[in-house]
């Protein structure tokens, strides 16, 4: 028989498909089914984020935080949040901080319960999804009696949280923890032993510790690579280094055990929320300074010395003394990092955001050559990709 | 801290130009011309080892005759220690590419390229990144509008998206906030305090 010559193959994958999870155009030079390079084509979402905050005064420019990495809007928060203290040198008090430890792991547990229900999803199974996303609206109604809305929250603020918990949140946060352990049992029965699962997802996308930290990677994508990195507790920052959980990691670095990680890493954020509901203290849960925190409402009505603040601080801002400081918090994504330079005005001068998946899905190529079509989309899966902030 | 700084200043030397603490955060000045030199000395060098490049920007500052500096973000995981290195440059003068000292800092060059118009020499696949296809001008550059210069919309008539210059249906509009508590000294309409004053 003659020998037949396979014509290489150039697929464009994207932008509208449902595995590429938002809006990523993939040009896929393919050897039939192995592909070969994978050049991914990002910016569709692009909004100019950075531009925006640029022209607002730092308050304004939290809620864009929220507009990044939609599915886990208070870590993003955090990190600017944490940025803009360091700059003004003030801390949240103790309260505050518990708060946002507690909002934290919720939003990780929101977080990896959408990529593991999408990542099975895209591998073949849908019913997890369904289970995933009825624990996930059990949590963004969480997010709705604590800021009142489900997900743009905009509830970190510099110098603490807006409000303070409302009555009986934190029974019914409790009682939610109580119940986690035996959905996410559910889910791992259909999906962890499962032969199909593990057939297209062991030993794919295997990326080495060394590789791993050449490429930027950090978070699942570095811990599944058998690397004990996590910010909470190298660097610790709010009341991490007071409360006892553990670092997961990974083993082969394979899509496998990112996903395993993500799992046992709900585990733990479960741990943390209750030891937060524990231990939290009572007291403010805002820096009690106005030069730099709005007054309360109540004190507005009655003193005059609240309502200048209140005036000040929502038509000019906070003036931010000058400097630049870079804040990084351990989203459930990896490293997110802000940049901030100040000029001294009510406006940052320059705001850059360090977006963990930007670094992942830069090795796209690199984990993806040599496999086969549809393990791109295992790949892809299991980085976590978000394109709110990919795109910026 | 003062580790951090030892490790540095005994890795590199005389070659750092500046060294500048704020908020507990060490950021380093760096030439142009041994770039890359020495940011492999920083990954490698035993006591530094800056293993992973976690971001890189760039800030404009249109008043200096070199107007860009790029920020490389790093880390060391070893040292559990972060840097940030510093390093001057003009729209005319490409960098060295710091590819083949972390591959990370592939998507990072581009992106500050599309963003600041800032070049690198000996890129292995120099594009733009975030912006439309086609797109001109550089966005984060201080003297590039915040509403920019092309809009688009879908033409019935020629049944695609087109692409038409910015009109603004409202001028637009930067409040400046300016403390009036601090900034005037006379009230507006008040011109016979001015004439008072200069006579």
């Amino acid at each position: 028989m003659a020998e037949v010559q396979i014509k290489p193959l150039t697929l464009n994958f994207g932008p509208q498909h449902p595995a590429a999870h938002g809006v990523l155009r993939m040009v896929l030079e393919m050897d039939g089914e192995i592909v070969e390079r994978a050049d991914p084509h990002v910016g569709l979402l692009h909004r100019g984020t950075e531009k925006l905050i640029e022209h607002k005064t730092y308050l304004q420019a939290l809620p864009y935080f929220d507009r990044l990495d939609y599915v886990s809007p208070m870590c993003q928060e955090h990190g600017f949040a944490l940025a803009v203290e360091k700059l003004l040198g003030i801390e949240a008090p103790a309260r505050g901080q518990y708060i946002r430890v507690l909002f934290s792991e919720i939003t990780r547990i929101l977080n990896h319960l959408l990529n593991t229900g999408a990542f099975i999803m895209d591998v073949g199974a849908t019913t997890p999804m369904l289970w995933t996303f009825e624990q996930r609206d059990k949590l963004l109604e969480f997010y709705e009696r604590v800021s009142g809305a489900r997900f743009h929250a905009a509830y970190f603020r510099p110098g603490g949280v807006h409000q303070d918990l409302p009555k009986g949140l934190d029974r019914d946060i409790a009682a939610f923890c109580d119940q986690f352990d035996a959905a996410i049992g559910d889910i791992e029965t259909l999906a962890t032993n499962n032969r199909i699962f593990r057939q297209r997802t062991v030993d794919i996308g295997i990326v080495s510790a060394e590789q791993a930290m050449a490429l930027g990677f950090s978070g699942p994508m570095l811990r599944g690579s058998n690397v004990a990195w996590d910010l909470r507790k190298s660097q610790p920052y709010e009341v991490y280094d007071e409360l006892d959980f553990d670092v997961v990691v990974g083993k082969n670095g394979d899509c496998f055990d990112r996903y395993v990680l993500r799992i046992e890493e709900m585990k733990q954020s479960i741990k943390i929320i209750r030891q937060c509901l524990d231990m939290m203290p009572g007291g403010e849960v805002l820096n009690e300074d106005h030069k730099f925190t709005p007054p309360r409402r109540g004190d507005m009505k009655q003193s005059m010395e609240s309502l200048i603040h209140h005036f000040k601080l929502y038509t000019e801002g906070v003036k931010v003394p000058e400097g630049e400081v870079y804040a990084a918090v351990e989203a459930p994504k990896g490293e997110f990092g802000v940049f901030l330079v100040s000029d001294g005005s009510s406006k940052p001068y320059k705001c850059k955001i360090r977006a963990p998946g930007f670094a992942h899905l830069a090795a796209m190529d690199e984990l993806s050559k040599g496999h086969q079509l549809a393990d791109t989309v295992a790949i892809l899966g299991s980085m976590d990709i978000v394109f709110g902030e990919i795109d910026r | 801290m003062e580790e951090l700084l030892e490790a540095v200043s005994g890795a590199l030397g005389e070659r750092v130009l500046e060294t500048v603490v704020h908020a507990e955060q060490l950021t380093i000045r760096l030439s142009r011309d041994t770039l890359i030199e020495d940011l492999t000395t920083l990954r490698n060098e035993g006591s530094c080892r800056f293993a992973v490049l976690l971001d890189m920007t760039a800030i404009d500052l249109p008043q200096r005759p070199e107007r860009f500096e790029v920020v490389y973000i790093m880390l060391s995981p070893y040292l559990n220690q972060r840097l940030r290195v510093k390093v001057a440059t003009d729209e005319f003068t490409p960098l060295a590419s710091a590819t083949s000292v972390w591959p990370s800092a592939n998507w990072f060059e581009r992106e500050t390229w599309d963003m600041y118009g800032i070049m690198f020499s000996d890129h292995p696949d120099f594009r733009r990144i975030l912006t439309d296809y086609g797109f001109s001008g550089h966005p984060l550059r201080k003297d590039f509008p915040l509403t920019g210069y092309s809009e688009v919309r879908y033409s019935e008539e020629q049944k695609r998206v087109v692409y038409e210059p910015v009109s603004l249906t409202q001028e637009f509009r930067s409040f400046d906030y300016a403390s009036p508590w601090e900034g005037t000294s006379t009230l507006p309409g008040d011109e016979k305090a001015e004439d008072e004053a200069a006579a």
